[in-house]
């Protein structure tokens, strides 16, 4: 068994995790990233509806309330260094009655209380100029103009690799089983592969927190996961909503919402619905069905016939404090928790960042600044945005570029090749596609899945039936033919 | 970057492709370009390696290459330019067109004439919604068949298709022959959406049950599929609880329908009939952007290839006609699907071309339906009527009226409905 030696171990490296480690690579610290999947951003930062909210939701006085509105403020900025999609759209609540208008004023006075800025209630006709596909019968809406989306599993990745360009290691696959504690402290995490060392742990392991917890003892809160569904639509219909359209909440209805996504896709969703089991992603025909017939009445005209997928994700909610869990564990003073981080915590992960760094520090770590360390992390260069001369002197420089791979988002061969040559290692057909949209537009993946596997084995230096779709035994193609196992070695490099 | 000029550019090297540009040629028009993102002409026909093709048109049953072949032969010998491995990025309204390959960077094609041959996709489990997990082992036929036929490799060992569509039949006994185990065929609609050949050559000859009036109601498997559930369906499509039954498996095949690819023509701002799925046309084949034809997959989707290259002949002679400066003067019928029948190609008919040639009108009905008349109508005026033994929505049908058979003046409306034999009108 390997043993390692760290200052701080992060576990878990959704959107959560991803920024800590980037946070702490400011500092001259030898920090480790550990994730259980193959790749970052397999949890609940892969699937949610990737808004940044304004603020007015949550509660005064929470750790939701607070670091959304911080969270919201630096979003630019993070995004800008580490060269991430983000889209200041602002947000409206659309109220579609006369007797939801009261409840629009309520959110603008929580908003207040909460530090949100320049909320405003507009009334039908400005709402409908800015919206010009909501339900005709809307009255007023409570317009929110810091809010806006993000590519979340880019922003993980980004501040992961950004983290590990900055030193910090990060390891894949490497789920934690056990975390030694002596006299009140923890001294190392586990893997089945290696043992860490560590003067610190955090625990960013989402609706996994709870556990990862209780392997230091702690034991005052429990997730329970809430699932949320969701429909994408065409992206030929992304023009029908300019910004996150919510409804008021009603007793009955729990805020199904429609919103474009940073590439223009239409997407609805989620509804609520609480359960045991921290696995089950699946859609449901009942939540499927309640996801549409909610969102038709914001939007009559939603082009139904063209869901291009459907997806699943599960918020971490921790009870019984309904609130993010942060800060040491009672008795364990260097375990901090970054956990419980339910919505709006894609918004607040910059803050809930900073927090955790202010938890290290008040519990004795000590923070020197890193003079070496830098904020920017370059993207894949994308060919799809770019002018038709741009795109010329892209193929000109890398031939690669001339090829396309997913013809429904233009995506080059270039971009997968990078894909697979970065700071983070990408070994998975998801880990491609959340990387460079290869397979997420209208034909899912039917035209570029062998392309892309056959660029993967290149790659990689793996044979194409080894190829996985997300790790595990989700391997893709489970053999060679008849005829081309006869001819020894054809189907390798076909 | 780079700029050229050709009097027709093709793209799409398909069966529709290939022929409209080899007629292009034979016609008398002077450079003909073909396009293709693929590295060899013969689009889908490339991993169709079963037989049954050219039945029609060359009485013989030939595998999907071997007919490709023909025409790329055909295409070679008259003279037709092949530029492939290049994806066309974008169609301007004025018939420019940006393309790139990655030896020669991005090109610019100004074209006389354009005609669009892209073909079609398939639909997908997110089109059907299949709720469920999402692991890996779902494909849709067509992916599965590229993967056997042209890489060597197989996506599954123990396999339950969605869909009785055509590529799925094939990829059933192509499965079964590489000695993998199929469940069985499942379709939510009463009937089967294959050819009636392949139900019996594909299923029948091969054991493998087809379900009819059933549909897959949930994914099972987190990492790779695992089993399915499959449910029978009442006549709205709605799951009828009880009936649900899980099967294992570990590849699911969606064969559950094909849309024309318009992605092109759309941003082009060319009209699309969302019925069909493929742009607006005329019997010449030409699209509501002036200049641009279309044919084959890319207008409405075809169960037979000869009817493929029968349509793409006319786009182009189409095409070349206005090259030539031979166009028919413009007074146009439109035409309209009536009662059975759910769509009608061409959309508009040049009424000189129906005084000077025969005019095949494409149409599906919208169920099966045995001993009918397929009818054309002119307000309540019978102008011409076929006898069909069996209709199903699976056959395209297809009605050739003669030179000089019906005349209509321009603005009139030609309604084709069916008719059961014996019914009055
Ligand atoms: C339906 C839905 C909609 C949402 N919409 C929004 C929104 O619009 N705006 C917003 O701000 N927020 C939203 N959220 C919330 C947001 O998605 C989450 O708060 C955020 O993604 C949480 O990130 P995380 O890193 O804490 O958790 P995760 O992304 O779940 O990451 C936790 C990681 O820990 C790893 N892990 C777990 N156990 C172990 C172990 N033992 N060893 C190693 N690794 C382990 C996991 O594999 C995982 O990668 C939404 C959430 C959902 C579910
Ligand atoms: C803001 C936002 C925008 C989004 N935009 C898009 C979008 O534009 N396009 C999009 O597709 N999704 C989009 N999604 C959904 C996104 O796919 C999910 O968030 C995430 O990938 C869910 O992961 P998963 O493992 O649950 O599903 P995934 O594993 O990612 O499954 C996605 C789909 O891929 C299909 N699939 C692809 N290849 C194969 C294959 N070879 N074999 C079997 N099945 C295959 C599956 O059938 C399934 O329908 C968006 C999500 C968010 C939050």
């Amino acid at each position: 068994m390997e043993r390692l030696k760290a200052d701080v171990v992060v576990i878990g490296a959704g959107v959560t995790g991803t920024a800590v480690a980037r946070e702490l690579a400011r500092y001259q610290l030898k920090v480790f990233l550990v994730e259980k999947h193959p790749d970052v951003a397999c949890g609940c930062t892969k699937a949610n509806t990737a808004i940044v909210h304004a603020g007015y939701d949550a509660t005064p006085g929470t750790w939701k309330a607070k670091l959304n509105v911080r969270g919201a403020a630096v979003y630019p900025q993070v995004c800008r260094e580490l060269e991430v999609e983000f889209k200041p759209t602002g947000s409206l609540v659309v109220a579609l009655a006369e007797d939801q208008v009261p409840h629009l004023y309520e959110l603008l006075n929580r908003g207040y209380v909460n530090g949100v800025p320049d909320l405003k209630v507009i009334g039908r006709d400005e709402l409908l100029a800015k919206e010009p596909y909501v339900n005709p019968k809307a009255v007023a809406a409570l317009w929110a103009p810091t809010a806006g989306l993000v590519n979340p599993w880019g922003l993980a990745i980004a501040q992961a690799e950004n983290a590990a360009e900055n030193g910090v290691e990060v390891l894949l696959g490497a789920p934690v089983v056990g975390i030694d504690v002596t006299d009140g402290l923890v001294t190392a995490v586990q893997t089945p592969d290696v043992i860490i060392e560590t003067r610190y742990v955090v625990n960013a392991g989402g609706r996994y927190s709870d556990e990862i917890a209780r392997m230091v003892g702690q034991d005052d809160f429990r997730i329970v996961p809430r699932k949320g569904e969701y429909y994408v639509f065409d992206k030929r219909f992304g023009y029908m909503a300019n910004c996150p359209l919510f409804p008021v909440p009603t007793a009955i209805s729990k805020g199904i919402l429609v919103t474009p996504s940073v590439d223009k896709n239409l997407l609805i969703g989620p509804n609520a619905q609480d359960q045991e089991d921290k696995e089950d992603l699946d859609t449901t025909a009942e939540g499927l069905q309640e996801v549409l017939s909610e969102a038709l009445t914001m939007m009559p005209d939603l082009p139904v016939k063209d869901a291009i997928t459907n997806f699943a994700g599960l918020r971490a909610v921790a009870r019984p404090s309904n609130d993010f869990v942060l800060g040491p564990a009672p008795g364990v003073p260097n375990f901090i928790n970054a956990a419980g981080i339910q919505s709006p915590g894609l918004t607040s992960a910059p803050a809930v960042a900073e927090v955790v760094r202010d938890y290290l520090q008040m519990a004795g770590l000590e923070l020197k600044g890193k003079k070496k360390f830098n904020p920017f992390r370059k993207g894949i260069v994308t060919f799809r945005d770019k002018s038709h001369e741009e795109q010329a002197r892209l193929i000109q420089e890398d031939p690669r570029y001339g090829q396309i791979v997913c013809r429904c988002e233009t995506v080059t061969e270039a971009e997968i090749v990078q894909a697979l040559n970065r700071p983070i290692p990408c070994t998975t057909i998801d880990g491609v596609k959340r990387r460079t949209r290869a397979g997420m537009g209208r034909c899912q993946a039917g035209f570029c899945t062998p392309r892309v596997v056959e660029i993967m084995a290149r790659e990689l230096g793996l044979s194409w039936d080894e190829i996985t779709k997300k790790g595990g035994a989700s391997r893709l193609l489970l053999g060679q033919t008849k005829c081309s196992a006869a001819v020894k070695g054809a189907g390798k490099d076909a | 970057m780079r700029s050229i000029k050709y009097d027709v550019v093709v793209i799409g090297a398909g069966p529709a492709g290939l022929a409209a540009a080899s007629r292009a040629k034979a016609m008398g028009v002077k450079r003909v370009l073909l396009v293709d993102r693929d590295r060899e002409p013969g689009g889908i026909l490339q991993q169709c390696i079963h037989n049954g093709f050219g039945l029609h048109l060359f009485k013989e049953e030939l595998t999907g290459p071997e007919y490709a072949y023909k025409f790329i032969e055909e295409s070679y010998a008259s003279g037709v330019e092949f530029l492939m491995n290049t994806m066309v990025l974008t169609i301007q309204p004025d018939r420019q067109i940006y393309a790139i390959n990655r030896k020669v960077g991005m090109l610019k094609i100004e074209a006389q004439a354009i005609v669009l041959a892209m073909g079609c996709r398939e639909r997908n489990r997110g089109a059907v919604t299949i709720p469920g997990s999402r692991p890996s082992g779902i494909f849709t036929a067509g992916t599965a068949q590229r993967f056997v036929n042209m890489e060597g490799y197989m996506p599954g060992r123990h396999v339950v298709i969605l869909g009785s569509g055509d590529i799925g039949l094939i990829m059933a006994r192509r499965f079964t022959w590489e000695g993998a185990k199929v469940e069985g065929v499942f379709e939510i609609m009463p009937y089967s959406n294959g050819l009636n050949r392949n139900i019996v050559q594909c299923l029948k000859d091969n054991n493998i049950p087809l379900h009819l009036s059933h549909t897959v109601t949930k994914v099972h498997g987190n990492e790779r599929i695992e089993a399915v559930t499959v449910s029978q369906v009442d006549e709205h499509f709605t799951p009828l609880s009880g009936s649900e039954q899980v099967i294992p498996c570990d590849t699911l095949l969606l064969s559950v329908g094909l849309i024309p690819e318009n992605e092109l023509s759309r941003d082009a701002g060319i009209h699309i009939d969302p019925v069909i799925g493929g742009p607006v046309v005329t019997d010449e084949m030409e699209t509501t952007l002036a200049g641009v034809f279309a044919c084959g997959n890319v207008v409405h989707v075809h169960d037979l290839v000869d009817n493929v290259t029968r349509e793409s002949w006319l786009a182009g002679e189409g095409a070349a006609r206005l090259v030539l400066g031979q166009q028919p003067t413009r007074d146009l019928v439109t035409t309209k699907a009536g009662s059975g029948v759910r769509y009608v190609v061409p959309h508009k008919i040049h009424v000189e071309n129906l005084a000077t040639r025969t005019t095949t009108l494409y149409l599906r009905v919208l169920q099966p339906e045995e001993n009918v008349r397929v009818e054309l109508v002119s307000g309540t005026k019978s102008l011409f009527s076929v006898h069909q033994r069996v209709v199903r929505p699976a056959e395209m049908v297809s009605i050739n009226v003669p030179p000089k058979r019906i005349t209509a003046t321009a603005g009139e409306e030609l309604m084709v409905r069916l008719v059961r034999e014996g019914d009055k009108a």
